[in-house]
């Protein structure tokens, strides 16, 4: 650590020297800034700064000259600069220019009273409203450009289309065909180990078909593809929310909904079926595998207690929850990207919004679906 | 730190080769900065003049060659080695790089909170100091990069590169992009800065203005290498693309209002004072 010192002397009655020397730069400022804050001040006194000794300064150790100045000023005393040296005067002159700081406070979270608690609840509650309100008006406006689109058929963009359906459908097909096939094989597995205490081992093919059919295919696929394309979806809008190409397609007199939006929403609709169609193929075939390894039932005679326990509708039932759960991912991936602010660190808080409320969303109409299908009866 | 010996160049570059895919950026260039200097960097675009600013703070590897900083190699030292250097030069990137997610202040703190252990305070008081000296308003500390113009922005991303007091500042086309006038205070606000710090810089530019008056050299890339001279030196070089560069009706201009901006400069700071 450099040599630094900083101290005030009483030369005579009334008349005090404080003297600087060493070097103030910012690798001492902290060293230099204790110091001076330990000094005593006097008051209504002369004062001479003393600035002989200082060998090296750079801007901070000038602040903290001026501001040692300042401090000795306001307690009312007579303070005059001595023996500065001719080259550090610009320095000086420079960080003087400015004027006396005030340092810019950081805003301190307010929640740490019950006021403040209450306060936060409420603005988290209407920021929920706000923003559902806004969602269904982001709703409404797709639902109205796809209207119109879907009169004029002849400005759909099919290349864009397909292009999302390459990135969002075919590029997802391993890991959604992966991870059915793997939750194909514990569901055969833990429902053959719980079953055969009853000796109700071939039931694990109606469990495997009625759990997999209805609800795991299309579901396990909807997820996947919310954290694999909804999130896409918003970071690649949010991104060129912030180079301002959204502006720029405005001004160009594209809209927006149609060129980027559209695109992803029936993309999404028309690959999600397929990827559902999918899942239950390869979760099926899981199951059937796992149900010859652990409980010895061949693949003929699983595919005909497959056939016997499937209601016709089982199956559609699954499929048709399909485009919904699309519309929903696609929906609120686009709508968070257009939320982004003009930073790079919205468009990542944006992008796990976006997956977390698509799950949620995702899981909240399955729900929906199977009120729904039970009030039908099927 | 290390001794201040004039005659050894503070950036040294020797034989350096870039090379993209096919495509050769620099072919064998060679330059030499002195301390206490402001250097021009100029040519077309795609010439390379960005590269080699960000080959010299090691952002980019070289081909071949050699870049000495502070006489040391930046291109064979240990990760230590280089966090050393990074505390002696600033970077100010085109448009700022701002950290879009902490205010202007915040963002000059980030480097001080990196190197030294200081009362949050002091620091916060650096920071403002710092923000005045580029000439903010004050408030410009608490405020977040996409509130501020780009002029602002710009002078808030050399109060983050003056953060720690460098000695050498690279400067990436800092007046492209500013209205005239602000481009002006601008330069101003460099060269009083390089009078007050004994700062070394680094200026990539496209402004003629701005090398007119600000540079004490400049460099030109022509055909993959560099020509190096004082601006009298270079407006007799004749090379056709520095004779078009220089003798174009915006250089003639430039040239022209040459006297005029250092009269105008002493009228602003004499109104400033």
């Amino acid at each position: 650590m450099a040599s630094v010192a900083a101290t005030l002397v009483e030369v005579k009655p009334g008349s005090f020297v404080f003297a600087a020397a060493g070097e103030w730069l910012v690798t001492t400022a902290a060293e230099l800034d204790r110091r001076l804050r330990a000094l005593q001040m006097p008051c209504e006194k002369r004062v001479t700064l003393d600035l002989a000794g200082i060998e090296r300064l750079d801007s901070a150790g000038a602040w903290l000259l001026l501001r040692t100045e300042h401090d000795l000023a306001v307690r009312g005393n007579a303070v005059e600069i001595g023996n500065l040296r001719s080259n550090f005067a610009p320095l000086l002159e420079q960080v003087r220019a400015g004027g006396m700081v005030v340092p810019a406070r950081h805003p301190r979270p307010a929640h740490h009273t019950i006021v403040g608690f209450l306060a936060r609840i409420g603005e988290i509650t209407l920021g929920l409203i706000a923003r559902a309100y806004s969602i269904l008006a982001f709703f409404g406006a797709v639902c109205e450009s796809a209207g119109a689109l879907l009169l004029r058929p002849r400005r759909i963009r099919i290349t864009a289309l397909v292009a999302q359906m390459e990135q969002t459908g075919v590029n997802a097909v391993p890991i959604v065909g992966l991870l059915s096939f793997l939750i194909g094989v514990v569901i055969a597995y833990q429902g053959a180990d719980q079953l055969r205490r009853f000796g109700a081992e071939i039931y694990t093919v109606n469990l495997l078909g009625v759990g997999i059919l209805r609800e795991l295919g299309v579901l396990m696929a909807a997820i996947i593809i919310a954290g694999r394309s909804g999130s896409a979806f918003t970071a690649q809008i949010g991104t060129m929310q912030v180079n301002e190409e959204i502006d720029a397609l405005r001004t160009i007199g594209l809209d927006p909904l149609e060129v980027l939006v559209l695109p992803r929403v029936f993309g999404l609709v028309l690959t999600l079926p397929m990827l559902a169609l999918w899942a239950d193929l390869v979760g099926l075939f899981g199951g059937c595998l796992m149900s010859w390894a652990s409980l010895g039932i061949a693949p003929p005679q699983f595919l005909q207690q497959l056939q016997a326990s499937l209601y016709p509708w089982t199956f559609w039932i699954g499929l048709i929850k399909a485009p919904a759960f699309a519309f929903i991912i696609a929906l609120i991936g686009c709508y968070e990207g257009f939320q982004v602010a003009r930073s790079a660190e919205s468009v990542g808080r944006l992008t796990t919004l976006s997956v977390v409320e698509s799950i949620f969303l995702v899981i909240v109409a399955d729900a929906g679906f199977s009120i729904f299908f039970s009030i039908l009866q099927i | 730190m290390m001794p201040n010996n004039s005659a050894e160049p503070i950036i040294r570059v020797r034989g350096l080769v870039n090379r993209f895919g096919a495509e050769t950026v620099h072919d064998g260039v060679d330059l030499d900065v002195q301390r206490g200097e402001i250097i021009g960097v100029v040519g077309g675009s795609g010439s390379g003049k960005s590269v080699l600013l960000r080959t010299i703070v090691g952002l980019n590897r070289p081909v071949e060659g050699k870049v000495e900083v502070f006489g040391r190699d930046v291109l064979r030292m240990t990760e230590r080695q280089r966090r050393q250097l990074e505390n002696r030069w600033g970077v100010l990137f085109q448009d700022g790089a701002l950290f879009s997610s902490l205010t202007v202040a915040q963002n000059i703190e980030v480097p001080i909170k990196e190197y030294y252990d200081m009362p949050l305070r002091l620091m916060d008081e650096i920071s403002a100091v710092k923000v005045n000296m580029v000439g903010l308003p004050e408030d410009a500390g608490a405020k977040y990069p996409f509130q501020l113009s780009g002029g602002m922005r710009k002078r808030a991303g050399l109060a983050r590169a003056l953060a720690l007091d460098p000695e050498i500042v690279f400067l990436d086309e800092p007046t492209s992009g500013l209205d005239p006038i602000a481009a002006g205070a601008f330069d101003e606000l460099i060269r009083d800065l390089k009078a007050s710090l004994g700062l070394t810089v680094f200026l990539v530019t496209h402004d003629l203005d701005s090398l007119f008056a600000t540079c004490d050299r400049v460099a030109v890339l022509v055909d993959k290498k560099v020509r190096v001279g004082t601006l009298d030196q270079l407006l007799t070089d004749n090379h056709p693309w520095i004779q078009s560069y220089f003798h174009g009706p915006r250089g003639r201009a430039a040239q022209h209002s040459e006297v005029g901006v250092f009269a105008s400069r002493k009228t602003r700071s004499a109104t400033a004072m």
